[in-house]
């Protein structure tokens, strides 16, 4: 099993720590794992991607040019990744600001609307769980209690009462997730086309 | 098995460092190899091993703090990137014609200049043929992952010590920036057993007095001296070079490349494979000394060979040195801090080698 996944979206939505959980609750079930940011000189409210990359064999380049997965939270990261999924890859994003949904039909779209859930919750730091977990619905290649395991590691001791509104977090973005059809959405969004 | 972590390149340094023994580490920030400074700072490695953390005022008075210890036979490193590095040369010079160990880090940006902060590979000229003035060179170790990160500041303090010579650690903004599985060795203590009868720590009544200089003003004895260096680089490019070899079996075509685009040429291959072209990658580990007669022998067994570098061509000159004409060498590489996909590179052995 070889999952090429690319997160992206704005700086501080935890895009880099979504990917550094996902490395370490796969380490907990002995896989390899790259973890390769986009770093430069960006500002806060920049973008910001990572290529996660989760295989049971050594992993060769670290940098990708198409992806099996592609976990999408703004419009710019849409725009540039949409073309970039692999035929019958996944496109998870998040419908939070999104002015031109995907239209691709050779893959598999998903949208989960974390922001708005994330609202709802605790405390909206949360958000890139909802993410995650959304993820893990449709590819289960973590299971949960290593991702938990995951957060152990990766959080600082003072932060682990957190875990379980992570916990929490993460299931509730395995209940919201949605397939989505791209004609449906262009029919529907279309002013013109519906009348 | 050692202790397992995900870290980044630059951490792994830094923590191998340590758990290496490392005496004392000098030095001044400078993306995109921060974390090594800032890591070895979060450790508070003062409390941990005894290991002395300086941030120096400036890059050139952290390498003349590294040729002050190394005088003493104290394990001790230094770390910049490109410009930093260039600042660092007439001190690495002058530690190389002193004969003292020491491990120097380059986590190479884009250049010329004050260049870029992205990755690059176009310091290779610079870390292998010299960079100061002066006929020497340096140990030069290149790794292609994080693990190789932490195993090569051990390899490399075992080597400057082994021969009395600068090591460098030739890496680059991508491994020094991703993070990856890395399997820790265990420490071992500072102070370990070596031979010191050469250190600067005080001269005792049983012995000689010990200079530490690079200043031979008699011609006669300069040459000698540098004829005593040349006797240890030729040690070392019989034992010490170090390659892998990917898929090199049956390979026709052959890519030839180190650190992070050995990386992309891994993948290369494999796309390759599967559309039934037997590609191979030798990835030279050591770029000095350089694996010269490796190259010469995959000249026997290849149709061609295309060199990957992120510059715009530098190593591409020592492996048609050693292919010496028998067969086609050409050049594929990006620079300025752009990466090439695994597409592109296999495209370019396509155009360059295989059509060509």
């Amino acid at each position: 099993m070889t999952e090429e996944i690319i997160i992206a979206g704005f700086g501080g939505q935890g895009v880099l720590s979504m990917g550094k959980i996902l490395c370490y609750s796969s380490m907990m079930q002995n896989q390899e794992v790259s973890w390769m940011p986009s770093y430069g000189p960006e500002m806060r409210g920049g973008t910001a991607n990572v290529t996660v990359i989760i295989s049971d064999e050594k992993i060769s380049s670290p940098i990708l040019n198409s992806y099996d997965t592609a976990i999408i939270l703004n419009q710019q990261s849409l725009d540039k990744f949409e073309p970039k999924v692999k035929p019958a890859g996944t496109l998870i994003y998040d419908g939070n600001g999104i002015t031109r949904h995907p239209e691709r039909k050779d893959i598999k779209i998903y949208r989960v609307d974390a922001t708005k859930e994330a609202a709802k919750m605790d405390t909206v730091k949360v958000f890139n769980m909802i993410i995650l977990g959304a993820f893990l619905k449709i590819k289960p290649i973590v299971k949960l209690e290593n991702v938990i395991k995951g957060l152990k590691k990766s959080l600082p001791k003072r932060y682990h009462h957190l875990i379980p509104l992570n916990q929490k977090a993460l299931e509730r973005g395995m209940e919201i997730v949605k397939n989505i059809i791209p004609d449906k959405i262009i029919k529907t969004s279309s002013f013109k086309k519906a009348i | 098995m050692g202790e397992l972590r995900l870290m980044k390149g630059n951490e792994a340094i830094a923590e191998a460092a340590i758990r290496a023994g490392c005496d004392a580490y000098f030095g001044y920030p400078i993306t995109p190899q921060s974390e090594i400074i800032e890591y070895l700072a979060a450790e508070e490695t003062h409390k941990r091993t005894g290991m002395v953390l300086l941030q120096a005022e400036s890059e050139i008075a952290a390498i003349n703090m590294v040729y002050g210890a190394a005088s003493t036979g104290k394990k001790v490193m230094t770390s910049s990137s490109s410009p930093g590095i260039s600042l660092k040369q007439e001190g690495i010079s002058y530690i190389a014609g002193a004969e003292l160990p020491c491990l120097i880090v380059n986590v190479v940006r884009g250049g010329p200049g004050l260049g870029t902060i992205q990755p690059s590979q176009a310091d290779y000229f610079q870390a292998t043929k010299g960079g100061g003035h002066g006929d020497y060179r340096l140990i030069v170790l290149a790794p292609a992952s994080v693990q190789e990160m932490s195993d090569f500041v051990k390899l490399a303090f075992d080597l400057a010590f082994k021969y009395r010579n600068p090591a460098m650690i030739l890496s680059d903004g991508m491994i020094g920036q991703m993070m990856e599985k890395v399997e820790l060795f265990d420490p071992v203590p500072r102070n370990t057993e070596f031979d010191q009868s050469w250190v600067i720590t005080g001269k005792t009544a049983d012995r000689e007095r010990n200079i530490i200089t690079s200043l031979h003003l008699e011609s006669a004895s300069m040459e000698k001296h540098n004829q005593e260096l040349q006797k240890k680089y030729i040690q070392m490019q019989e034992q010490e070079v170090r390659i892998e070899k990917i898929q090199c079996e049956d390979a026709e075509f052959l890519f030839v490349a180190y650190g992070s685009s050995a990386r992309i040429c891994q993948k290369a291959v494999d796309l390759a494979r599967a559309e039934g072209i037997k590609t191979g990658l030798l990835r030279p580990q050591t770029l000095f000394p350089f694996p010269t007669k490796e190259i010469e022998k995959m000249a026997g067994q290849v149709k061609g060979i295309l060199t990957v570098e992120l510059s715009m061509g530098q190593m591409v000159e020592d492996v048609r040195l050693a292919v010496n004409g028998k067969i086609k060498v050409e050049f594929y590489g990006r620079a300025g801090g752009m990466i090439p996909t695994p597409e592109e590179v296999l495209k370019a052995m396509k155009q360059k080698i295989i059509g060509g």
